[in-house]
């Protein structure tokens, strides 16, 4: 049975139909008959933000601490190019987010319309992918494409934008049921390729793992996998910012957050080891530093679902093309069954250097009777926090990585920030979609003073819907 | 500044230095990428190669599979080995890029390009024109009393080759298709 309705309706459809149940947005003429729409049902809960930066950033908040797509709804011209920036921020940091824009309608576009822009031609370098719908037949199927591209593979956002005329014309609903979508990224590993990560893991004398969002990303199940692998080889973990949280804080194989702003033993033990094992981290140059010296003694494997991201920066000998749950679950299962071999005496040596250099502890620092210093107060924020299931937000900055160095990460899902971007802005408005999606849990937003007030007007917001 | 190995005052004095250390020798590849014939497709493919700043030397793009929305652009690009496998891994990931293949690094591969040129002269100049696209096998697909309109196929150096020789006897105006290319044998 087909079902008819008009696009607007669709919209609203298409939604339930991908189990979305918040939408961030900020209504205009170009979209209009979507608002009427959800205002005539209460399955979906609008949160009317102040500006459209921050209606992307709180549904990357959203996404980042549910796993699932963030949504949100603008308008035409300026509700689009208000997005733009968050929609970067998405794409750097591969956050899935379907974002919908009104536009003028299809007979009106190229005229130079009152709130006109070139929507899909602005937003193609910022987003996955992105469509211009031009008649209704094929709005629900592109929507329901629009979820399954922003998710699967490397997440990142995406972005529908939908004539005024679309919106209100009649046609033919599409079921998200039983669609094929041409886009198929690998997620297995290569059993080869695993088979020589496991025998290099067998023969490592100094090994590391250096895990990146790519872990966060591949969902729950990686993180638990990782914290398996980890437990049973005995070998360090370090982190880039966007992990934290996949290996927990408090793990005795963690040894803090690594590159220009990580730790000192994190740090040394990249540069010493024999083995590099990168998972679903992309040798970011906050992390590699000068390339030519970058950890210049050790083999390196590479764990990534993106193969641009394979051979970028860094050569690698051991390049693995899949998703991290799929290939940790075949990697565990090759190295267990070959008899679950690392090098134990060489790896005892290893832990006594690296315990060496934590000895000098570098993240001290001169403590203040007369001022509040920032890191004392992150470190009682921790003391006081630590206990509760709490999600932290942060700006960009200086606080941002004190946040990283001082707070403890036990799970996924609980830390989000600007990583790729660097957006100062993004952590008040995430702030309030992780609040949104967690409505009695303990959200915390570290800021700095000027990142704080580059979204501030969304304190409407957090008033209105009375977050926490 | 002995522990990086690095000298003094060089430019790479620095620990920021991000300049990857890979090879910097320069090939010249011919990709096929077989997209879905969609708006914006060809946006998408150029928009990568200006955004990330690869070159494009030669670019062709028409749908050949009508049935399938399919479209083949077929793009001459120069970089480095690295830049290669770069530009392949990210067409790649262009959602509506169904296919990439890099014909120069696979194997034995065809490639053509067609070129119409204008020649305008009269009495030896013209005849030798008419002569010399003999040789070339060049077509004669316009001529009015003092001008010619030549077409011409071959690879992209016997076009070079041809418009040269024309220079001098008064070649107007070229156009020219740039590269479509095939992969030779049955694969």
């Amino acid at each position: 049975m087909t079902r008819q309705m008009t696009g607007a309706k669709m919209v609203v459809q298409a939604l339930k139909d991908q189990g979305v149940d918040t939408v961030f947005g900020y209504p205009g003429g170009a979209v209009l008959p979507i608002y009427d729409e959800i205002f005539q049902q209460n399955d979906i809960k609008h949160v009317l933000v102040r500006h459209e930066q921050g209606a992307i950033h709180a549904a990357e908040g959203y996404a980042r601490s549910t796993g699932k797509p963030g949504v949100a709804l603008v308008t035409s011209g300026p509700g689009a190019t208000n997005a733009v920036t968050g929609l970067t921020d998405a794409l750097m940091d591969s956050i899935p987010i379907v974002v919908f824009s009104g536009q003028v309608p299809t007979f009106m576009i190229g005229s130079d319309a009152f709130q006109e822009a070139d929507t899909v031609g602005i937003t193609r370098p910022c987003t996955k992918h992105n469509w211009l719908v031009k008649e209704t037949d094929t709005l629900s199927s592109t929507i329901h494409e629009a979820f399954h591209v922003a998710t699967s593979g490397r997440p990142g956002p995406v972005l529908v934008d939908i004539p005024k005329d679309v919106q209100f014309a009649t046609g033919t609903y599409a079921e998200k049921t039983k669609r094929k979508s041409h886009y198929q990224p690998q997620v297995k590993g290569d059993i080869d390729a695993i088979t020589d990560l496991v025998k290099a893991m067998e023969k490592a004398k100094r090994p590391v793992f250096y895990t990146g969002g790519g872990v966060i990303n591949s969902g729950t199940a990686a993180s638990q996998l990782l914290r398996e692998l980890v437990e049973a080889t005995g070998f360090p973990i370090t982190s880039t910012l966007m992990g934290l949280g996949a290996y927990p804080a408090s793990g005795d194989k963690w040894l803090g957050m690594l590159g220009m702003h990580g730790l000192y033993e994190a740090n040394m033990a990249m540069h010493d080891c024999d083995l590099l094992i990168n998972i679903g981290a992309r040798f970011d140059d906050r992390i590699t530093g000068l390339i030519s010296e970058f950890s210049p003694k050790s083999k390196k494997a590479h764990i990534d679902i993106d193969a641009s991201s394979i051979n970028k920066v860094i050569h690698v000998d051991i390049p693995i093309l899949g998703d991290v749950a799929h290939v940790l679950e075949d990697l565990l299962k090759i190295w267990k069954s070959r008899g679950r071999v690392t090098d134990k005496e060489n790896l005892a040596k290893w832990w006594a250097k690296i315990n060496e250099w934590k000895t000098v502890e570098c993240l001290n620092y001169r403590n203040s009777d007369t001022v509040i210093k920032p890191q004392y107060a992150l470190q009682r924020l921790e003391a006081l926090t630590k206990d509760r299931d709490r999600y932290i937000t942060t700006e960009v900055g200086q606080h941002q990585m004190w946040a990283a160095q001082f707070l403890g990460f036990e799970d996924p899902n609980r830390w989000m920030t600007s990583g790729g971007l660097g957006t100062m802005g993004y952590g008040f408005p995430a702030s309030i979609g992780v609040q949104l999606a967690h409505p009695d849990a303990l959200v915390i937003n570290v800021a700095g003073e000027a990142s704080w007030l580059m979204n501030m007007q969304e304190l409407g917001t957090a008033i209105q819907y009375r977050l926490p | 500044m002995s522990a990086l190995r690095i000298k003094k005052g060089s430019t790479s004095h620095s620990a920021y230095n991000l300049r990857p250390n890979f090879s910097e020798e320069v090939e010249r590849h011919t990709l096929a990428v077989l997209v879905e014939n969609e708006p914006g497709v060809l946006a998408r493919v150029i928009g990568l190669f200006s955004g990330r700043g690869y070159n494009i030397e030669s670019l062709t793009v028409a749908e050949v599979d009508h049935e399938g929305h399919l479209s083949r652009i077929t793009i001459v690009t120069t970089g480095t080995p690295q830049v290669i496998a770069q530009i392949r891994a990210q067409l790649g990931r262009i959602v509506s890029v169904r296919d990439v293949h890099d014909l120069t690094a696979e194997g034995p591969a065809v490639e053509r390009e067609l070129a119409l040129l204008k020649v305008a002269g009269t009495g030896d100049a013209r005849i030798e024109a008419l002569r010399l696209a003999e040789i070339f096998r060049a077509n004669v697909v316009d001529s009015t009393l003092e001008s010619f309109v030549f077409e011409i196929t071959g690879p992209s150096d016997k076009i070079d080759a041809f418009a040269e020789l024309m220079r001098p006897l008064g070649l107007l105006e070229t156009a020219r298709t740039g590269v479509a290319a095939l992969s030779r044998g049955t694969e």
